[in-house]
């Protein structure tokens, strides 16, 4: 059955851990992880709370697949009422801290209420207690997870934690585990932060014994992971070039967001590349790339472990980051690099050790400081205000916003709260570029259409995850579509969405959609759990999945005025490349959207559609 | 004629040394020389030429053998890669 069946409620309030049994019944409607913790919260969550009230709620969770040997099966979510959004809130991440809380025996963790002195949740299998956190409140996530690790006299506990950055209510705040894994978007690490939650350490030695059919699921996984393996894409693209590959190709289309969205296409964007990444500097002769890297279970082995140049101005005193570390990943380098207009390699990692060390996330970081260098190139924020110097172009600005930030001094303070409270502030909210007060990621929806729509439903705003369209519009996966047109990108959207669900709540990671469909995923997760998972159960769980997620935001009072775009890609053409000319067209893709979805014409989903799906 | 020519990861190795390091190089050709041409004097192996951009517009592979590159384009070549 792969659920352990154990969920762990821990009261921050009264400091008790307790077990309760998982519901079954439930586990069959919404599968595991994104679906079924969703399911828990908005049972029990109103959906009007205040994200950063004791009331809200907190849930880590793994999926059925979670700590099993199939590819990528290291996974586990984190599902709140996001601090920056507003929305729900589900932050996916990888590493090894999923999988052991699996092995230690849980399915979830439920947090509820707010500690009144800073703790941390110590769970060695079956055994869980919250311990004191005096000694770690002020420490980053790096200090954290090696303080526990040394205390616990255990370097297998596996760690999550926040930083001082959601400590001191950055709202886009992270879980960092395992030192560059992040639970990254929403403000997760926000509502973490004001629960006095510093860290979860977890210990688990009984592996995962439920699966329902071992002999079968063995045979699946491995012709699973054989199809990882020979597709050129998850069996070489990824490992050798990581998701850095894209810089290229996405400026070469015209869809790299750049200066805050002004352009699309960036003049140094080979600079901040993979291509970059792998060759050896000037300054010492070594490349910024170390190696590749992967989570548990993983055959893919995407992510990047870098040496920052030691002789960099960012870091030249600063051996604490001399070492080999997570990053560059495309997000990153995009958010702090193209919409900025930085150029330096460097910088950018800087910077992104800065968001890992300190728990943020830094495609909202990036994207804000965007923002702000537009307010300060228009004369609207002064130097003296922001502390520096800072026009488009200024790795200097970069690198010590995000120390700002990370510390919560100065001008720091507002870069913390996001974009669309930094230009509403300053009068300009024309200027955020977000949706549901979420900053984009790396794709301009004026040269990629589907995407504009894909971050105008996403319910958890902007979101390049929550459908990945790229892949269709971009890189042909699994056809090609033409990116510049509207005309089919509302059921594009809406099947990525609805199957990405389904991914989002097995406990793999997305990435595997680059091989895999959901046919491949299906005889996998059918050996695994009980319940006979068909093609046609998995598919109606995802939109199960993804009209829950909806009806949450409506009563939370999202309408579909929020499933819009910022006027600046409505009205703005793109100034260069395959797009020029053209703006979004997401007032023609979202009413089609919203047909398809069986929503009326407010976005609320039909008792039709409610019925059909169970809701 | 001129176009500019650009090969990205595993497929720079085929550029000449002097474009490697920014992944381009201007290319001299006759008139009416097709994508597929450039490919196979490249020696670009077929499969490994998955996403193909003129000006930043993709062609697909049936396109390839017919469509004529014009002065002053700009042809970007990938093998199959992905990110997010």
């Amino acid at each position: 059955m792969a659920w352990t069946r154990n969920v762990l409620r821990v009261d921050l309030t009264n400091g008790t851990c307790k077990s309760e049994p998982l519901n079954m019944e439930w586990a069959q409607q919404y599968l595991g992880q994104r679906g079924l913790a969703t399911k828990y919260f908005v049972s029990e969550v109103d959906p009007k709370v205040d994200p950063l009230s004791p009331a809200n709620k907190m849930i880590m969770t793994t999926g059925p697949l979670t700590g099993t040997p199939v590819s990528t099966g290291g996974r586990y979510s984190v599902v709140t009422k996001g601090a920056l959004t507003g929305a729900i809130a589900c932050s996916n991440s990888g590493g090894y801290f999923g999988a052991e809380l699996k092995f230690a025996g849980w399915d979830m963790i439920i947090f509820e209420g707010k500690s009144l002195k800073p703790v941390y949740l110590s769970i060695v299998n079956d055994q869980a207690e919250l311990k004191d956190a005096a000694h770690l409140w002020g420490k980053s996530t790096w200090h954290t997870e090696e303080t526990i690790k040394k205390e616990h006299q255990d370097p297998l506990t596996r760690v999550c934690s926040i930083g001082r950055a959601g400590e001191n209510g950055v709202m886009y705040a992270c879980i960092i585990n395992d030192l560059h894994r992040a639970a990254g978007r929403s403000g997760v690490g926000t509502v973490m932060g004001s629960k006095n939650l510093k860290a979860v350490a977890v210990r688990g030695t009984n592996g995962v014994s439920t699966i329902r059919d071992p002999k079968a699921f063995m045979a699946a996984t491995v012709a699973a992971k054989k199809v990882l393996a020979d597709n050129a894409v998850t069996g070489q693209g990824l490992p050798t070039y990581g998701t850095q590959v894209l810089m290229n190709v996405i400026n070469e289309m015209g869809a790299l967001p750049t200066r805050n969205h002004r352009d699309v296409q960036f003049e140094e964007a080979r600079k901040i590349s993979a291509e970059a990444m792998a060759e050896k500097r000037p300054s010492d002769g070594k490349s910024h790339l170390v190696t590749n890297n992967a989570c548990f279970g993983c055959t893919i082995a995407c992510g990047r472990i870098s040496k920052i140049d030691e002789t960099h101005f960012s870091v030249v005193n600063k051996p604490e980051y001399w070492g080999a570390s997570g990053g560059l990943e495309y997000e990153a380098a995009w958010a702090l690099g193209a919409a900025n207009g930085v150029g330096d390699l460097e910088a950018l990692q800087y910077a992104n050790l800065l968001c890992n060390e300190e728990g943020f996330d830094p495609i909202s970081f990036g994207a804000t400081v965007g923002a702000a260098m537009e307010l300060y190139e228009l004369g609207i924020l002064t130097k003296e205000q922001i502390g520096m110097e800072a026009p488009f172009g200024s790795a200097k600005a970069v690198c010590e916003m995000a120390e700002m930030t990370a510390r919560g001094e100065g001008f720091g303070k507002e870069l913390g709260q996001g974009s669309a409270r930094l230009c509403e502030k300053y009068g300009r909210p024309d200027l955020s570029m977000t949706v549901k007060k979420q900053e984009f990621p790396a794709y301009d929806s004026r040269a990629i259409q589907g995407m504009g729509l894909t971050y105008a439903t996403s319910n958890r705003g902007a979101c390049h995850l929550r459908s990945y369209t790229v892949a269709s519009e971009v890189l042909g996966i699994p056809f090609k579509t033409d990116p510049l047109v509207t005309e089919g990108k509302a059921g594009l959207v809406k099947a990525f969405q609805d199957a990405t669900s389904v991914f989002d709540s097995a406990g793999v990671c997305v990435f595997t959609t680059f091989a895999w469909s959901l046919a491949d995923l299906q005889p996998q997760l059918d050996a695994a759990c009980e319940g006979n998972w068909t093609m046609e159960k998995l598919a109606e769980v995802g939109e199960r999945i993804y009209n829950m997620e909806r009806l949450f935001n409506n009563a939370a009072g999202f309408t579909a005025k929020d499933d819009d775009l910022p006027p600046r890609l409505k009205t703005e053409a793109a100034k260069t490349g395959p797009a020029k000319g053209l703006v979004s067209g997401i007032d023609k893709m979202r009413p089609e959207y919203y047909q398809l979805r069986g929503w009326d014409e407010q976005g609320v989903p039909s008792k039709e559609t409610l019925g059909r799906l169970g809701l | 004629m001129k176009i500019n020519f650009k090969l990205f990861a595993m497929l720079q190795d085929y550029l000449p040394a002097e474009g490697r390091r920014d992944n381009a190089l201007q290319v001299e050709l006759v008139e009416g020389t097709t994508i597929q041409q450039v490919i196979e004097r490249f020696g670009l192996p077929q499969k490994s030429c998955h996403l193909v951009l003129v000006n930043g517009s993709f062609i697909p592979p049936a396109d390839r053998a017919a469509l004529v590159l014009k002065d002053g384009e700009t042809l970007s070549i990938w093998p199959p890669i992905a990110g997010g």
